[in-house]
């Protein structure tokens, strides 16, 4: 059973511990098949999201075989013949597949070689592997292909696999190009919109006017083309043969839709108040707890900071494929945990998870849990009307920004004390939120958007947290990497849920970072200390340290220029507090709103298997914490959200994008710890730094508008 | 009946009014490079060039393109004989999810046309219709300089 928070959270069952995710996917068939024409297929539980996994991966499978990475054919997840990796989340994908299939692929190398030294007589040791060739001292014994498709790999990983030294690696640690950048340069069909099968029909669906709003009345009237109505309580959606009639249709029944509206939702102005309040009524959790005894403190510090809602705003709306035969359902998605998306769509239904069968297919870039998952089971209740047709479904822009779930908006009240040099004695912090995953798969009903329209409609469950051992939610990056003799964190998770909140990249961290940083720099200031000084001086863990004093000497912190109008921040983290190190600096301009013009980025991701994979992961998890630091809020009115197109809520264009270096410190002893996550929160706090440089106030408030910053104490 | 030309062939096409260009790209035509993303002429992941110069797909009623020239990206070049563009982001590795490109290619591409050796304004300036989520933005600005270099040589 996958407990869904990624492998990366041990299990105790009592088997011999096996790397990553291959510890609950424990046959070799599972992840490796090779082909006797040549071909190595490769079988993540893992998907593709845009951050270029596939490419690592195979990196590491050839490396590992001895293979040419040209022989490496990645297959992508399909129920149930894939492994079950639950979710591509959490910066876990190279920890968790990647740990995988190095220790799957050294266990092949092994059983091959051994039946090829075996029938050759030759010394086993003896033996090298030239591209899939097994040399022996006087030349070619064998091959894998020879071996092919004969079943060696129906057997359980042994622990005994060792992977191959650290130096003796050639193909992980370099930077190979994306496997997947050529076609989609070239307008070679790559996503699931791009899926186009015999008789596919085309779908749309009509949203309720209102967040809760009741189908009171539908008039009548004609539709264009063949376009007919599909309806399941407030769930309404059309289909029709071609895109154009589907869109036009929607059009029409939105207007001849007649919904009861409520009041469901906060007053947006006073979001903060309402958190407070909520939080009443919410379950509160002792995140960490240190007790030491401590000299009276000197210098105290109490602050709050607060962000908005965030939608993940993918440059492509979600879209599903969805096709029965019989009872038997098939459904396209880009979803990130195909088996957690099977389980959902089976309750719905009602019906037994074999009976689904999902296939990954890349969407546009995901950042979280997005539509992906929601428009899958929309694709698949639509589909019941099609007769066995694939139905396409594809969302609009103000499905995506005003549908798929938002990170929720946070607060957290931090108390700091320290002694008269400064030196930190006392944290004191409590978190409120919603929960930060309404993820399908986990829950005894289903989390999907529809499933609660139906006609029996399944009620919806406020989100959780994942457990702190996965990272944590709400109180992911709570508890300060400095050290700190006496702390106290709590979390207190909101039962109220009037918006859905789920994933996105950072969870809390967006917010937590950014407010022990903040408090950290204020602290330095009120001691007259540098800020990079003072977070060296509370910093044990060498490694943090080193990204600091890297982004430092890149950035020339020390030699600073002090421009009217301009400054410097710098911020670090640990993501969550056990994966990648990331140190970074901004470059704040502060004119009639601030422009973040620079970003240096320093990380430590351990291993690194694809240099220039890990620094464009970085790199554009920088951009999007600048985005979300200067624009990024989810905008509502007590009935609905209203920030659903790109001009209500904006995301940053390349004239507002600053220019960012990245430098890797790679670790190749040290285990993988990931890329994706790391540099978004240290990003957001190098920026209110910046803003505090440029103009003397330190924002309390995301985004970092002129509005927020006027508030800012 | 609307006929136009798409990346050098002549076409024909009978389609209703509330049918836009990116709809007949996307179906009759079967391309995929032309990318829907807004419907509302906000993201540009759906640029072409109309007679040379960039043009929102998903805003363009067929009448409005009649008699016109339309290039997609499967216009721009071929696997085999890459435009320069195409082989630039390949080799500043530009791109994360990728979703986005194809517009990105259509503007740089009217860009080097219009401008052969453009400074870093101008093609922040020309880029600045397109919505890119990954953070590609800098990348994509190297291989645009990497391809207006590669076009002067």
């Amino acid at each position: 059973m996958s407990h869904g928070f990624g492998a990366a959270l041990k299990v105790d069952d009592g088997k011999p511990r096996l790397p990553g995710s291959l510890h609950l996917n424990r046959r070799l068939s599972q992840w490796l098949h090779v082909r006797a024409d040549g071909v190595v297929e490769v079988k993540p539980g893992k998907v593709e999201l845009g951050q270029g996994i596939l490419t690592a991966l195979a990196q590491i499978a050839a490396d590992e075989l001895d293979v040419a990475p040209e022989r490496i054919r990645i297959i992508s997840v399909v129920t149930p013949d894939s492994p079950d990796e639950a979710v591509t989340s959490g910066s876990l994908s190279v920890q968790d597949s990647g740990s995988a299939i190095r220790h799957a692929s050294a266990d092949a190398r092994r059983i091959f070689l051994s039946v090829a030294a075996q029938r050759s007589g030759v010394a086993f040791e003896a033996v090298t592997v030239t591209d899939g060739d097994f040399i022996g001292p006087h030349g070619k014994i064998g091959s894998y292909w020879q071996f092919g498709d004969a079943g060696l790999l129906e057997v359980e990983a042994s622990p005994e696999a060792r992977a191959k030294p650290m130096e003796a690696r050639r193909l992980v640690g370099i930077s190979a190009p994306r496997r997947d950048l050529p076609g989609k340069l070239h307008g070679a069909p790559a996503y699931v919109h791009d899926l186009r099968l015999p008789g596919m029909l085309h779908a749309r669906i009509i949203r309720p006017n209102a967040r809760g709003a009741v189908l009171e009345a539908l008039a009548d009237g004609p539709l264009p083309g063949d376009a007919r109505l599909v309806r399941d309580g407030n769930f309404l959606a059309v289909l029709a043969s071609t895109e154009w009639d589907a869109e036009a249709a929607a059009t029409r029944i939105a207007t001849r839709a007649q919904w009861q509206e409520a009041v469901t939702l906060p007053e947006q102005a006073q979001l903060a108040d309402w958190l407070r309040d909520a939080a009443t009524r919410g379950e509160r959790k002792v995140t960490e707890e240190r007790d030491a005894d401590i000299p009276a403190a000197v210098h105290r510090l109490k602050r709050s900071f607060h962000r908005p809602y965030l939608a993940h705003a993918s440059i492509g709306p979600s879209c599903a494929v969805a096709r029965f035969d019989g009872d038997r359902v098939e459904v396209f998605s880009h979803t990130q945990g195909p088996y957690n998306l099977r389980t959902d769509i089976a309750k719905t239904l009602r019906c037994a998870p074999e009976k689904v069968i999902v296939r990954h297919m890349e969407g546009a870039g995901c950042y979280g849990h997005n539509g992906a998952d929601d428009v899958a089971l929309e694709a698949v209740l639509i589909a019941r009307a099609a007769e066995g047709k694939p139905v396409r479904l594809l969302w609009s822009r103000a499905d995506e920004l005003g549908w798929a779930p938002f990170s929720p908006a946070m607060l957290v009240d931090i108390e700091a004390s320290a002694a008269a040099d400064g030196s930190l004695l006392g944290w004191h912090a409590e978190v409120i939120s919603n929960g930060h995953s309404g993820r399908p798969g986990r829950s005894p009903v289903p989390t999907l958007l529809a499933a609660s329209q139906l006609a029996e409609p399944f009620p919806v469950q406020p989100s959780i947290n994942p457990p702190l051992a996965a990272g944590g939610g709400a109180e992911r990056n709570a508890i300060p990497g400095y050290r700190i003799p006496k702390l106290h964190v709590a979390t207190t998770r909101l039962l109220d849920m009037p918006i859905r909140t789920s994933a996105l990249r950072g969870l809390g961290a967006t917010l937590n970072v950014w407010a022990v940083e903040s408090v950290m720099d204020e602290m330095a200031a009120l001691v007259g200390e540098d800020p990079l000084t003072y977070r060296l001086r509370h910093l044990d863990d060498a490694r943090g340290r080193a990204v600091l004093e890297k982004v430092a000497g890149m950035a020339g912190w020390q030699g600073r220029e002090t421009r009217e109008g301009f400054g410097f921040g710098i911020a670090y983290a640990r993501y969550k507090n056990t994966g990648a190190y990331a140190a970074v600096i901004a470059e704040v301009e502060a004119r009639e709103r601030i422009f973040c013009r620079r970003l240096w980025i320093a990380g430590d991701c351990g291993e690194v298997v694809n240099p220039d994979g890990a620094a464009n992961q970085l790199e554009g998890g920088a951009i999007h914490g600048a985005s979300i630091a200067l624009v990024e809020e989810v905008r509502f009115d007590r009935q609905r959200i209203t920030s659903d197109s790109w001009e209500s809520f904006p995301i940053l264009r390349f004239s507002e994008v600053p220019k960012v270096d990245v430098a890797l410190i790679n670790r190749p002893e040290a285990p993988f710890l990931g890329a994706g996550e790391a540099s978004l929160a240290p990003t957001i706090a190098a920026i209110a730094g910046g803003i505090h440089a440029a103009l003397g106030a330190r924002p309390r408030q995301l985004p970092f508008s002129a509005e927020n910053i006027a508030k800012a104490g | 009946m609307t006929s136009f030309t798409l990346n050098g062939a002549d076409v024909i096409l009978d389609l209703p009014d509330h049918a836009t260009l990116l709809h007949a790209l996307r179906g009759p035509l079967g391309l995929s490079s032309p990318r829907f993303g807004c419907g509302a002429e906000q993201c540009g992941s759906c640029m072409v060039l109309l007679d040379g110069k960039p043009a929102y797909a998903c805003a363009l009623g067929m009448d409005a393109v009649a008699g016109r020239k339309i290039v997609t990206v499967e216009g721009l070049g071929s696997d085999g004989a890459p435009h320069s563009l195409q082989a630039a982001f390949v080799a500043e590795q530009a791109g994360q999810c990728g979703y986005c490109l194809s517009g990105m290619l259509i503007s740089a591409a009217a860009l080097l046309a219009a401008n052969p050796d453009p400074d870093e304004d101008a093609i922040r300036t020309a880029m600045e219709p397109h919505l890119c989520r990954c953070g590609s933005h800098n990348r994509i600005i190297r291989a645009i300089r990497r391809a207006a270099r590669e076009m002067a040589a």
